[in-house]
């Protein structure tokens, strides 16, 4: 007996008892529907924030990068001396070193007036940290006092920058200090910030008067050409303090991400809601399948009484849930991409319908399904062909 | 013999709650033989179809339907009977999600050997010889009760089962439309050459009978020989 005999018919009667009574079919897609979309946007959301988190270090130009240890994040960091990072320095492998000024402020909106917080990031312009040419092509003008540029895809909230400035309208606020905006560069947003703008590390302790020169929040070290970089990581860690932590630049993008997934209680707040879809999904499709087998139990015993053994039962449960499963994930599918548009549209943070992702949420949907199914088939043991009739 | 019952006892329930159904029967019919049996309400006559039927587990006497013992038998066993028999019982017991059409071939689809086609065709042959040809792709609800009970004698018989065993397949059908029913399954069954087994309280279709026994409080009452 071919695999394809022993699932087709059980497949086959299980569809035609699902079509048959199209509302209750109905009810149970819209429950595996639900599930569906819940657990593409929790988990749509979960990794926006963890992409939009290391957007900014994703555009670090460097190969190893000094880090207080009680920086648990890059948009709350904290201060160690420079004098730190230039110990570096004395490693031959090291070609050189920059510093980088990172702090939040608020940013009075060109139209509104109204402030809202952004991140500022301060560096010598000539170090060319954050591999964006937009930044790079302006390095020169950055030198001006009081110059500033702006990510274009900050929130909108913080005004029509752009076209502000193409009226001629570049003044505004950062920290209540005039700044003028010299153009736009294209970074992204985070949870954290809702903007950035990038500015000289001499203007950005003129915008931040309490901060000095000598406390810097990340030190960027770029290697000489050919240097093995796990090496000269171990030997600069001996060489520094244990209060500052040395990472490569794949160790910088994964300390953000991290945070994101467990210091902050966002990670787990996604996870749980991930669960709590698939449980409710998982609830609707057991009470469908349940009440299913409980109406259809004298059926069931008439076919048990015409020969069919207790598998084909079995088979046509785990059918009826493989074919809720699809028939809840297409619509859902469907309707989640539509909301990650939506999403994108209003919140600003990328998220993308991946394959994987629909991968990922079809398994957890088959999973709650087939795991719905096996509860419900106990049911099925009161099918005892000799009490009906 | 088909069917060979022998001294079988059999109760329900267990200890001082025991109460024997059946006490002692003996039954044998040979092939291609049309009993019914009668006897009152509760005497075990849906109980003695169940065991012989390869539904209900019996544990004394001795059951050989087919040349298999039933008593204290595996669930192999008995599935095996169960597919070299036709029951039609007292109310249709169609599936309601499926057309007649499609109750029909769920006998077959049992029948691995079988193609699709071939299934269909089998089907429509029956369901026309109960005379519902133009029924077929009908949902149960909307067949009348005799119509029905003409579909689960066409599923019965569809899969030419050795035996059929009926319970009560007239009571839900009036006079006419149940004399009808059971004259299809007679003349259906002799071309077969099908043996069958059919508890009935209903005189009038007595005629049919090669042989009538009568059950009460679990004997086999009474053996009369049609006239
Ligand atoms: N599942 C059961 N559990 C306990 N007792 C049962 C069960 N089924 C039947 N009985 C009892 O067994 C006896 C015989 O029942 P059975 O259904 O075989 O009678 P019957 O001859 O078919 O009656 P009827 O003509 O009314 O259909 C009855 O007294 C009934 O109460
Ligand atoms: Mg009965």
């Amino acid at each position: 007996m071919s695999i394809v005999n022993t699932w087709y018919f059980p497949t086959r009667l299980a569809w035609r008892q699902l079509i048959h009574d199209r509302l209750k079919l109905v009810a149970a897609i819209s429950g595996v529907l639900f599930a569906c979309v819940l657990v593409f946007m929790q988990l749509g959301f979960k990794d926006a924030l963890y992409a939009s988190a290391a957007s900014m270090p994703l555009k670090f130009d460097g190969d190893l990068f000094l880090i207080h240890q009680q920086s648990e994040a890059m948009w709350r960091p904290a201060q160690f001396e420079r004098s730190e990072l230039m110990r570096a320095l004395g490693h031959p492998a090291v070609a050189e070193v920059a510093p980088l000024y990172l702090s939040l402020a608020t940013f009075k909106a060109l139209d509104t007036q109204v402030k809202r917080t952004l991140m500022v990031y301060g560096y010598d312009p000539d170090t060319d940290l954050l591999n964006v040419d937009a930044i790079k092509t302006k390095k020169h003008e950055l030198r001006v006092k009081d110059t500033v540029l702006f990510d274009e895809y900050s929130r909108p909230e913080f005004g029509p920058v752009s076209n502000m400035l193409e009226a001629g309208q570049n003044r505004t606020e950062v920290n209540d200090y005039k700044v003028t905006i010299l153009g736009v560069f294209q970074l992204g947003i985070s949870f954290a910030a809702d903007g950035n703008i990038v500015t000289s590390d001499l203007n950005f302790l003129r915008i931040f008067p309490n901060r000095s020169a000598e406390e810097i929040d990340v030190g960027v070290i770029r290697l000489q050409p050919g240097a093995f970089i796990p090496e000269i990581k171990e030997e600069l860690r001996a060489h520094l303090n244990d209060f500052v932590k040395i990472y490569t630049y794949e160790e910088v993008l994964e300390h953000e991400r991290l945070y994101w997934e467990n210091a902050a209680p966002i990670g787990f707040i996604f996870n749980f809601g991930t669960i709590m879809g698939l449980i409710v999904g998982m609830v609707i499709v057991y009470q469908i399948l349940f009440t299913e087998i409980n109406n259809y139990r004298f059926e069931f015993a008439t076919l048990k009484a015409m020969g069919y053994p207790h598998s084909y039962f079995i088979r046509m449960v785990f059918a009826s849930a493989f074919i809720l499963a699809i028939l809840g994930f297409v619509p859902g599918l469907a309707l989640s991409s539509s909301l990650y548009n939506l999403a994108e549209s209003q919140i600003f943070i990328p998220m993308p319908m991946t394959l994987e992702k629909a991968v990922t949420v079809f398994v957890f949907i088959l999973f709650m399904c087939t795991t719905a199914g096996s509860l419900a088939i106990h049911r099925l043991d009161s099918a005892s062909p000799a009490d009906m009739f | 013999m088909v069917i060979d019952v022998h001294n079988l006892n059999f109760s329900f329930g267990s200890g001082s709650l025991t109460q024997p159904v059946l006490k002692g029967i003996d039954l044998a019919i040979r092939k291609g033989e049309i009993v019914l049996m009668t006897g009152p309400s509760g005497s075990g006559k849906t109980t003695l179809l169940t065991i012989i039927g390869g539904l209900r587990q019996a544990s004394n006497g001795s059951v050989v339907i087919l040349g298999e013992q039933l008593v204290n038998s595996n669930e192999q066993t008995k599935v095996k009977i169960r597919r070299q028999t036709g029951y039609i019982f007292q109310q249709h017991n169609l599936l309601k999600s499926l057309t007649a059409l499609q109750n029909v071939c769920m006998t077959l689809e049992l029948q691995r050997d079988l193609t699709e086609s071939e299934r269909q065709y089998r089907a429509q042959q029956m369901l026309a010889a109960v005379g519902l040809e133009d029924r077929m792709h009908y949902f149960p609800e909307a067949l009348s009760g005799g119509q029905r009970q003409r579909v689960s004698i066409a599923r019965a018989l569809a899969g030419r089962p050795k035996i059929i065993l009926a319970d009560e397949p007239t009571a839900s059908l009036d006079r006419q439309s149940g004399h009808d029913a059971v004259e299809i399954l007679k003349q259906l069954a002799k071309e077969l050459n099908t043996t069958i087994l059919l508890v009935t309280h209903d005189y009038r279709i007595l005629d049919i009978a090669d042989r009538v026994v009568e059950l009460e409080d679990g004997f086999v009452k009474a053996v009369e020989k049609q006239e």
